[in-house]
């Protein structure tokens, strides 16, 4: 079914055909739409969740432990000061390996306290364990929703699905809906090995472990990360053979032959992919590179991509503080270190607290880059673009 | 009543051989609250001293399903596990009738997770809340909590020269929670065992949420030696520091009335934490004391009268 429907729209679409078991949620600008909309469901009989409203984002990734530890399917919904407010239980959901998921609408952090979109939320969470797919649009928020429960599922670990704050969240765009018949049935029974609920098997969840065995365990959910890419893969492939929408896990644009790429997130890939047609129309051999799954880090699928061009600039919707530039950025460069094929590499932080890009900027990025491989020589390796007195 | 022959009969559901202190009352309470419990349990604990000892990996004390999440969390968590009971029960994924139980210290319940409590009573999760109270953060080495009572030395309301310890009173959170309509709550303590059991029957038949403050005495931070624990456990009700009394329905009773209410000197000398007091310069902090606890307890006479 093809229907117009906004990013918000489109994932509670997805919580509702997953009919989880249990959803705690509190609301936070840009992703209250997608409690409200569920919260409706809830109560119009749609679905069978026990729908927790909780009185804080910290009890409800508190509850979504303690609903996943006794066997639920859990999902929940959050954005920026509500991600950080569940920072510290995001950690314990991972070590105790619960697939939670969260649906999940980008927005930078306070101080300045901003509404709008960058990437400063969840990457301040990328060392917590939890899987992490960005999303370019609605649709892809949708079926990438559906394809992260059972991704988590299958990897006993947990994930977040996003979309950029009000540029996917709020902007209204053609969906395919999959047949609500469809969901339950790719997706199947959440499989268990232990649950809090099974009175004649107890187990003791989250005891204190200390020198002798943490490291152990700890180095366990590593190793969970390690082979997660694989799962990813093929969760997606099952997707595409059945719903026909095939997803990568690092998505080239026109890369073959592109003499320089940028490499970005979320909502900007689609505008950069715009660009690279109109420059392309031009005779300029321009790529992309866009990272959808971004923990755990696709080095090989990265390395692969990045070593095509000769110049790649990265543009990041977040900075690390560190004066080392964003995260994207240090990621690349890390994984390229021991290239033979290094790209220049130069960093561009843009669109923090949600400043647009355009087509056109993007278009002065790629001329950039385009200028660096004439000399030869990066300037400057980080750069914050857009930003008065620069 | 619970009969003790039937109740030393049980298999035990929290067991020996932990890492609590001798004289521990966090443990007895474990102990005998799900000696109580009729149907079988769930059993979250918030960070704290009960958590620490009773499960050092690889080893656990608990003989029933437990979790421990974080601190401040332990209501949410359980909160949570309810959910997924009714919704899986509703399934027919289980069919057992369970029963929840979350245990916190007072700092995880009166301080630091009482948002997380409050919402849960407020959202009728029908969980038994038991906060096992000994009045400090003893756990991180016996802080201030807004349990401690005044006049209290802890390590951060030392005795000092100028300041007698703890200046504030303590923060009456059984009426806090009492204002949410809980289906049920009560104070207890361990040493009136059979006044603990019946509260814990009474909470855990209650369809809703309920909440027990259970007087805990702790003879690391408090100072005693540690066969003293039931002695300090019964002398807090006998001089009124720690009334046992339930609300259910709107209705208040006392459960326990001592005979003859002694003078809270009798309960101060059991314990270091007060020892300074009666070296001080005047007896202003006892006298302060005293005059807190009359009130609270001629107020509790008199709701339990007018009802």
């Amino acid at each position: 079914m093809i229907v117009a429907r906004t990013g918000n729209e489109a994932m509670a679409e997805a919580m509702r055909q997953i009919n989880p078991d249990v959803v705690a949620a509190y609301p936070i600008t840009p992703a209250t739409e997608i409690v409200q909309l569920f919260s409706k469901f809830v109560n119009d009989g749609l679905v069978d969740t026990e729908f927790v409203p909780v009185e804080s984002e910290h009890s409800a990734c508190s509850a979504c432990v303690g609903a996943s530890a006794s066997g639920a399917r859990v999902m929940t919904s959050t954005s920026s000061q509500g991600l950080a407010l569940m920072h510290e239980i995001l950690f314990i959901a991972a070590g105790l390996r619960l697939p939670i998921t969260i649906c999940l609408v980008n927005r930078s952090l306070s101080s300045p306290i901003n509404i709008h979109c960058d990437h400063s939320d969840t990457m301040a969470s990328r060392d917590a364990g939890w899987l992490q797919i960005y999303t370019e649009n609605a649709q892809e928020a949708y079926d990438t929703t559906i394809q992260l429960v059972k991704i988590a599922e299958q990897a006993l670990l947990p994930g977040i699905a996003s979309t950029d704050a009000f540029i996917i969240s709020h902007g209204m765009e053609r969906v395919e809906l999959i047949d609500d018949k469809e969901v339950p049935k790719f997706l199947g029974e959440r499989k268990l090995n232990y649950s809090l609920l099974d009175v004649d098997n107890p187990i003791t969840l989250g005891p204190l472990d200390l020198q002798d065995y943490f490291f152990e365990h700890k180095r366990s959910e590593i190793d969970a990360m390690d082979n997660v890419l694989p799962i990813i893969e093929k969760v997606q492939k099952e997707f595409g053979d059945k719903f026909g929408r095939y997803y990568p896990i690092v998505d080239e644009y026109k890369m073959d032959d592109a003499e320089v790429a940028i490499l970005v997130m979320g909502s900007t890939g689609g505008t950069a992919k715009v660009t690279v047609e109109r420059m392309r129309e031009k005779g300029k051999k321009v790529g992309l590179v866009r990272a959808r799954v971004y923990r755990p880090f696709p080095k090989d699928a990265m390395t692969k991509a990045l070593s095509k061009p000769k110049v790649v600039g990265v543009m990041d919707r977040s900075d690390t503080m560190s004066t080392l530039g964003g995260h994207l950025y240090n990621d690349a460069r890390s994984i390229l270190y021991k290239s033979d094929k290094q790209p220049l590499m130069k960093n561009y932080i843009y669109g923090l607290g949600g400043r647009d890009i355009s087509i056109e900027e993007i278009e002065a990025i790629y001329g950039q880059l385009f200028d660096i491989q004439k000399s030869g020589e990066v300037d400057k390796d980080v750069v914050y673009f857009g930003v008065r007195g620069e | 009543m619970a009969k003790l022959k039937e109740l030393a009969a049980q298999k035990e559901r929290f067991v020996g051989g932990h890492r609590g202190c001798a004289g521990c009352g966090a443990s007895i309470i474990a102990r005998q609250v799900l000696m109580a419990a009729e149907n079988p349990v769930v059993v979250g604990a918030s960070t704290g001293c009960l958590e620490v000892f009773s499960t050092i990996y690889p080893y656990s004390a608990w003989n029933v399903p437990y979790i421990h999440n974080a601190f401040e969390n332990v209501a949410a968590t359980m909160a949570g596990v309810e959910a997924a009971y009714k919704v899986l029960k509703a399934k027919g994924k289980i069919s057992k009738d369970l029963r929840f139980i979350a245990f916190g210290g007072d700092g995880g319940t009166y301080d630091i997770g009482i948002q997380a409590l409050s919402g849960m009573i407020e959202r009728r999760h029908r969980v038994l809340y038991v906060c096992y109270n000994n009045e400090a953060y003893m756990n991180t080495g016996i802080q201030r909590s807004s349990a401690t009572p005044r006049g209290a030395h802890t390590t951060t309301s030392p005795a000092g020269k100028v300041i007698p310890g703890k200046l504030q009173p303590r923060k009456n959170l059984t009426e806090i929670i009492i204002a949410h309509e809980p289906a049920y709550a009560a104070q207890a303590t361990f040493g009136y065992w059979n006044d603990l059991i019946t509260k814990v029957r009474k909470a855990l038949d209650a369809e809703g949420p309920s909440f027990l403050n259970v007087y805990a005495p702790c003879r690391l931070g408090w100072a005693y030696a540690p066969e003293k624990t039931v002695k300090v456990s019964k002398m807090a009700v006998e001089s009124c520091i720690w009334p046992l009394y339930e609300y259910q329905d709107g209705k208040y009773r006392i459960t326990i009335k001592p005979k003859e209410k002694k003078p809270i000197d009798e309960f101060l000398k059991m314990q270091g934490r007060f020892a300074h007091l009666f070296k001080w310069k005047d007896d202003v902090p006892i006298k302060e004391f005293q005059e807190e606890v009359d009130y609270i307890w001629n107020r509790l006479l008199k709701r339990s009268e007018v009802l």
